[in-house]
């Protein structure tokens, strides 16, 4: 099946696949590394057991998700010498640096204080400990900083030059650190793994619920992912829209795609909401639009002309359908994160937050929903940088190792099956461990379950030694 | 020039790449000796043994590729493609063994498939490292900035042997970090190991050495050439000190003795094969000159390193510090 494909457009199906995986981790772990070390201050400051049994909850999920995170990461800084070694040699003098900071800032601090977040807290204690879960969760910030200053040069690349031998070389390192879209994406980037790990805890908390097996620690998390909803779902949109404006002035055509914009508008673009991108005519078919609502998002104008892709070469024009279909995934799964957040508010001031099963089903519904939302946004962003590895400089094509296309497929086939066995069988256990909440209260209160196995039983289930279900 | 930016990078990272090589190395090794233990108690402490600090281990080879691409990008991109199969290999082992650490931990069922995973995957990635050194050391051919040579130059009796010989040299080093680790039975199996490893890692540290002055003129040249043939003659007298050391300290039951020696046996054969190429870093034709990235990333990543590293130094032995001594059986997992 895979015969029939160049050594390119393998090394891109490997590149997409593998960093499609990879994303989830980060999106998850970002947001979870956070919401550990605000549940141990919580513990620290009231001194209310119920934070440390969802912090020790959380933290197992945490360790099995990040394990993932860091193997599938180890691919993608090794991927960039064996399938796009040009790309590397060229661009490696300026995104290097910054890989190597994230490396020496936050790789180390993570994996250095992993260990004692995960098995220490007896032989350190708890304000250490806690230290120690900080250090953690600022890590992972420090590393979505430096890893999407290096993604923000290759959309908007700034203060390089050119040396004799073609590689880019550093001239102003403020200017691409700080490159145009860094900001943007950075807070667009941070929120949106703020709200994946959101959705997922509120889901958790929201079968709980409806299981009615640990009603304290449900509704704990439960409302706090919400509140997590209620507040950061609106920044996002509003982060979101900044983000888009910084996308059309430096990528016209990555919008002009999203939009569905095949031609220009000269008095007032139409808002696209759904349609088929008919790439052959040129045309979206069948399109549901409202008239001058684009140009008024875009350029707070009714009749603002709006260029449309006719204006640029066709050799250099990302693909459209997969564009437009990704960006209306990512903004309507936005839109019913508002929602649930703002139904969770109305029921919070109806006092029906712990009971409402349709919130709870909802919410169950969701879980699921910031993944696939930051998958839809950075096949948005990266494919809308086509045919460019580095925006108005460098192709695609032209940044590919010299490979041929029978490794690169083995190589793939490879990844495809590990990977699915891998993270399948890890998605596996992270669900069974969601679904093990212990029963309230817990039995034993000394700082944290010790378990030499991974069944966490019920005190009854576990006296009886029913280690047959789930397994 | 004032400073020789590339000569400090290449001290840095030939630092770098050798302490992922110890601190791996025996994480590894142990999951290479799993099926040597296979009471599930034992493999318990076993893994206990390294899960605090294994992350930490393999941040190494990160900074090891990150800062490669970074420093030495030409180096970056030609070594990879050239060592394609090896590199994907290695990848795909540390994922097994990775994951290995958490999941083995989440199924009853479903656990001799993550001893397998971790044993497996301990043995190709070591493996598979082995083979992508010997591949560098016979040397990469580079034209035109790229690799110039076939999918199957990494595959020779040389590469093959020295990716045995790493497996063999990470088995001790797992061995004598577990003769540190544990106690009781566990302890007294491990030594025994170590005693057998020794002496395996001692013979194919002899086979790669005398194979490899005869690969390339340059290294025949470095090995009996003046001056640095007072290495040749140092190294294999250190060599022997080492072994000594490592012997006396399994029979005397001074229990970290032994690692400490292995790892002395690792620096030593490292130095080796450093002083046989440098200053290439791609034999036969890219020194590190070359490779170089122009000295305005050099010296805004240095700046980093110079103050990063010593404080990573530091919360990194910190978090050694926390996990001394012997694993207690009875703690278990988090």
């Amino acid at each position: 099946m895979l015969e029939n494909f160049d050594a390119t457009t393998l090394a891109r199906l490997q590149f997409a696949f593998t960093i499609s995986f990879h994303i989830i981790f980060p999106a998850f772990s970002i947001g979870l590394a956070s919401y550990l070390a605000v549940l141990e201050a919580l513990w620290l400051w009231k001194k209310d057991q119920v934070y440390l049994e969802l912090f020790n909850f959380w933290k197992t999920i945490f360790a099995v998700a990040f394990g993932m995170g860091v193997v599938s990461g180890i691919v993608m800084s090794y991927q960039f010498g064996t399938n796009w070694s040009v790309f590397s040699d060229k661009a490696g003098p300026v995104i290097g640096p910054l890989m190597g900071y994230e490396v020496l800032t936050a790789f180390f601090l993570e994996a250095g204080f992993l260990g004692v977040m995960l098995f220490g807290l007896h032989r350190v204690g708890p304000r250490l400990h806690f230290l120690a879960t900080s250090m953690v969760a600022f890590g992972t910030l420090i590393s979505a900083t430096w890893i999407l200053a290096v993604n923000s040069w290759m959309q908007t690349p700034a203060g390089f030059g050119m040396n004799d031998a073609g590689q880019f070389i550093p001239l102003d390192w403020w200017k691409i650190i700080f490159n145009p879209s860094f900001p943007y994406r950075l807070v667009h980037m941070v929120l949106a793994a703020y709200l994946t790990t959101a959705f997922v805890v509120g889901a958790v908390g929201a079968w709980h619920l409806l299981k009615n097996t640990a009603p304290r620690r449900s509704r704990t998390m439960f409302s706090m992912a919400m509140w997590m909803a209620t507040i950061v779902a609106p920044i996002q949109i509003l982060a979101g829209d900044a983000h888009g404006l910084n996308t059309l002035e430096h990528q016209p055509a990555k919008i002009m795609a999203m939009e569905g914009h095949y031609q220009s508008h000269p008095d007032g673009a139409p808002l696209i909401l759904f349609g088929l991108p008919n790439s052959a005519e040129k045309r979206i078919d069948y399109a549901i639009e409202i008239p001058k609502l684009s140009s008024l998002i875009l350029k707070h104008d009714l009749n603002a002309p709006l260029a449309g892709l006719d204006t640029i070469p066709q050799d250099r024009q990302p693909p459209v359908a997969v564009i437009f279909w990704s960006f209306r995934v990512m903004v309507g799964l936005g839109f019913a994160m508002l929602g649930i957040g703002l139904w969770s508010l109305w029921c919070r001031y109806k006092g029906t937050l712990d009971s409402s099963d349709w919130l709870h089903r909802a919410a169950v519904l969701m879980g699921p929903a910031g993944f696939i939302a930051v998958l839809a946004g950075w096949i948005t962003t990266e494919v809308g940088r086509q045919p460019y590895t580095i925006y108005g400089q460098l192709l695609t094509a032209d940044s590919i190792s010299p490979i041929a296309a029978p490794a690169v497929a083995a190589s793939l086939i490879a990844f495809i099956i590990v990977y699915f066995l891998v993270f399948g069988a890890g998605t596996f256990y992270i669900l069974r461990l969601m679904k093990r909440l212990p029963r309230d209260p817990m039995p034993d209160l000394d700082g944290g379950p010790i378990r030499t196995s991974g069944i966490m039983p019920g005190p009854a289930a576990g006296a009886h030694g029913s280690t047959h279900h789930g397994d | 020039m004032a400073i020789d930016l590339p000569f400090i990078w290449a001290a840095i990272i030939a630092f770098a790449v050798l302490a992922y090589v110890i601190l791996d190395g025996f994480d590894l090794g142990v999951g290479i000796l799993f099926p040597f233990f296979p009471e599930k108690r034992d493999r318990d402490v076993m893994m206990n043994s390294v899960a605090p600090v294994w992350d930490g281990n393999e941040t190494w080879l990160v900074l090891g590729g990150g800062g490669l691409m970074a420093v030495f990008p030409l180096a970056y991109a030609t070594i990879l493609p050239a060592l394609y199969a090896p590199i994907i290999a290695m990848l795909l082992g540390l994922i097994f063994r990775g994951v290995a650490f958490e999941y083995r931990w989440r199924t009853k069922r479903g656990q001799f498939l993550w001893n397998w995973a971790f044993a497996g995957g301990s043995m190709l990635a070591g493996f598979s490292q082995g083979v992508a050194l010997g591949a560098l050391v016979q040397g990469i051919p580079v034209a035109n900035r790229a690799y110039a040579g076939a999918w199957w130059d990494w595959l020779t009796p040389f590469s093959v042997v020295a990716g045995f010989a790493v497996v063999i040299g990470y088995a001790l080093l797992g061995s004598t970090w577990l003769v540190m680790k544990t106690s009781g039975a566990l302890n007294a199996k491990a030594r025994r190991i170590a005693f057998r490893t020794c002496f395996a890692t001692i013979a194919a540290m002899g086979v790669v050495s005398l194979w490899t002055p005869f690969l390339k003129p340059l290294y025949l040249d470095r090995w009996f050439g003046w001056p640095t043939a007072i290495f040749s003659v140092i190294v294999p007298m250190l060599v022997l000190g080492c072994v000594l050391l490592l012997l006396s300290g399994i029979r005397n039951r001074r229990d970290a003795q032994p690692f400490l020696a292995a790892l002395g046996l690792f620096v030593l054969g490292y130095a080796g094969i450093g002083i046989s190429f440098y200053p290439f870093i791609v034999p036969p034709s890219v020194t590190i000159w070359d490779a170089a990235a122009p000295d305005s990333s050099l010296a805004f990543l240095l700046f980093g390193a110079l103050i990063l590293v010593p404080i990573i130094f530091v919360y990194t032995v910190y978090a050694y510090w926390v996990f001394r001594g012997k694993v207690d059986p009875e703690e278990g997992y988090h």
